[in-house]
């Protein structure tokens, strides 16, 4: 069927995709969902040495990794939004006022 | 002749016994082909049915010069539709703005691929089929979301953002109201269910699941009274304001495709599917259509009867009664199942 | 068959992921990483995990990206603009990083990192999904409780962060109707005309 080490590779390829995007990207909506490809590309790891192994215990971890992103995706943007409102820029670039 | 098709019919099957994966997808192919013909035109039928009962519920007739009760009136809507200027607003984002009404029937029609018509008659049984269902009415909440956004227009936009919340709200309670039915079931599979209702339909353990069901399937396809997003009277059209054509056309069909798919996932997951008294097995499709049918009519008659919710009222209705009650009646199922198990 | 569905569903799945990083626009970014989210449910079904593919579309693509979509509109987003003089530095680290992913995905395609057998099929008996119930809830019940709390204590944090200080302006005073003014006047009162609240703005 599908050799391992393929999904292993796309997950791998994936997860560097992400953080470029977190490195390279200014927005800060972009760079979470560049957070959550790295989040994904951990999942496709998990599922495929699940399937490797013969075992659930992938998809059980894939499961909770996915509640969790999902909450972490909810408050985040909760502080984006609040973040917006204070400095009117989603820019991270601009959004220094603790910084020197 | 008999003996030369027989000796086709033999070659094919040892060819078909030799290649498994070519030959189900040419079956698969041919089934979606005919279910795809067969939907788009009982899509624009459904629009000559709406029209018909509403004009009699109205007291009136309704279209009846275009051919013979009005049975015409379909084909001349498409082609006025086809022959309409298009024109796109011209700070529109040209991308997004084609993709959305693709996006709104799409998902309608893939839905279908798990439905099961009658014995044996169905595209897949995915062991996942319930899930797939909801997959897709969570896909159709886009159509909505990027049609108000690329139009570049406070009323769509408003329309877009209050049509796709209120989508999104009511999508949990259907979701947990059909985990009723898993229960019942113990399987996820379409097939499975039906199977399961050979001797009761599952209508008759779940009442309120049912009754939630329905309700939340006005909300998800956004027909009266739950059509604020697309209030005629308040908002132009809502999200499809500044579509035109075969665009237009796409939502219009897309909307009536909803409705005859959750229809079907009803009368599967509810009514029995194909069960039914009297009829051989070859013929049992007909009692699918039938249930088919009668929900679509209910459909028709509730947009043509019942007011319009104010959208607080809407979202209220959707958080605070139908999702407690809907975990309500899964705690209850799960309940009552776990002690009728034998141990 | 199947290899070359994998094949196509990850190219599709990576050339998404390159297109949310890289394009200008935060809502085109949002529906690439849509269609990245289903070319991957895709490649869950191909690796017999029917329940997390399906979930994938239905809680990723079908929420969490609604969400994305939601506070982009919100937040009325335009195209990003790209100006100042750390614009080479950032392009700099792109290029080096790009050279990184493209020879580490040469590598292990070549097989140099390959490990394991291949798999072959196993499906578990009674289906998927039901395999996967009866681990949750015996091995893995102590993660599921918590995960529960976990959610519970994001939709409080997202509201109770989203609504901000409650820095609202005290109601405006109504003003009375003219018919009613009659009965509090007096004689020897004037009367100005109540301003419309707002100033009457479009």
């Amino acid at each position: 069927m599908i050799p391992t080490a393929w999904p292993l590779a796309v997950s791998a390829v994936l997860f560097t995709i992400g953080i470029i995007g977190v490195l390279v990207r200014r927005n800060a909506i972009v760079i979470f969902m560049s957070v959550e490809l790295m989040l994904n590309a951990a999942n496709l790891a998990f599922v495929a040495f699940g399937d490797a192994l013969k075992t659930l215990d992938g998809q059980v971890f894939v499961f909770f990794v996915m509640a969790v992103a999902a909450a972490e995706v909810a408050v985040g943007l909760a502080i984006i939004v609040n973040l917006f409102r204070l400095r009117e820029s989603v820019f991270v670039d601009e959004i220094n006022l603790l910084k020197g | 002749m008999k003996r030369l098709l027989a000796d086709a019919l033999q070659k094919y099957h040892v060819w078909a016994a030799e290649h498994p994966d070519p030959t189900f997808a040419i079956w698969a192919f041919i089934k979606i082909f005919i279910i795809l013909n067969v939907t788009l035109v009982v899509v624009s039928y459904l629009v000559w049915a709406e029209r018909k009962i509403c004009g009699r519920m109205q007291g009136r007739f309704g279209p009846n010069r275009v051919g013979w009760f009005g049975l015409l009136q379909p084909w001349a809507d498409v082609v006025k539709l086809f022959f309409k200027e298009e024109f796109v607003p011209g700070s529109a984002n040209k991308v997004l703005y084609s993709i959305a009404p693709a996006l709104a029937i799409v998902p309608a029609l893939i839905s279908f691929s798990i439905v099961p018509f009658g014995p044996g008659l169905h595209v897949t049984d995915l062991n996942v089929g319930l899930l797939l269902f909801l997959a897709m009415s969570s896909i159709g909440v886009y159509a909505v979301t990027l049609g108000g956004w690329a139009s570049n227009n406070k009323y769509a936009l408003i329309g877009g953002l209050r049509s796709s919340a209120q989508m999104i709200s009511y999508e949990l309670a259907m979701g947990i109201s059909t985990i009723g039915v898993l229960l019942l079931a113990g399987s996820l599979s379409m097939v499975d269910i039906v199977k399961a209702q050979e001797h009761t339909w599952f209508v008759a353990f779940q009442p309120v699941a049912f009754l939630m069901f329905m309700i939340t399937a006005f909300a998800e396809t956004n027909r009266t009274p739950f059509d604020l997003p697309e209030a005629e009277s308040e908002l132009v059209a809502g999200f499809h304001t500044e579509y035109s054509s075969m665009k237009f056309g796409l939502f219009f069909l897309g909307e009536y495709s909803n409705v005859i798919t959750i229809c079907s996932i009803a009368v599967t997951l509810f009514l029995g599917g194909w069960n039914g008294p009297w009829l051989p097995q070859s013929l049992k499709f007909l009692w699918f259509f039938a249930k088919l049918a009668v929900l679509v009519f209910v459909f028709v008659w509730a947009r043509w009867t019942l007011p319009r919710f104010r959208y607080d009222q809407l979202m209220d209705l959707g958080w605070k009664v139908l999702l407690p009650v809907s975990i309500a009646n899964v705690m209850l199922t799960a309940v009552v199942v776990y002690m009728r198990v034998p141990r | 068959m199947i290899p070359a569905l994998f094949i196509g569903f990850s190219l599709l799945l990576l050339v998404s992921g390159l297109m949310v990083v890289l394009h200008k626009s935060p809502v085109t970014s949002a529906m690439f990483l849509v269609v990245a989210f289903c070319a991957l449910a895709g490649i869950y079904i191909l690796l017999h995990a029917e329940f997390i593919g399906m979930v994938q579309v239905i809680v990723y693509a079908g929420a969490i990206m609604v969400l994305f979509l939601f506070v982009i509109m919100y937040l009325n987003l335009g195209h990003d603009p790209e100006h100042g003089a750390t614009i080479l530095l950032r392009r700099l680290i792109g290029w080096i990083a790009g050279a990184l992913v493209v020879l580490q995905g040469a590598m292990l395609f070549a097989g140099r990192w390959a490990l394991g057998p291949t798999s072959t099929e196993a499906p578990p008996l009674g289906g998927n999904t039901q395999a996967l119930g009866q681990l949750l809830y015996s091995r893995f019940l102590f993660p599921f409780e918590i995960t529960s709390l976990v959610l519970l204590v994001a939709m409080v944090g997202a509201i109770v962060i989203s609504k901000g200080r409650s820095t609202r302006t005290p109601d405006p005073i109504p003003h009375a109707p003219h018919a009613g003014l009659q009965a509090v006047l007096r004689p020897g009162d004037t009367v100005t005309p109540p301003t419309p609240p707002g100033g009457g703005e479009a």
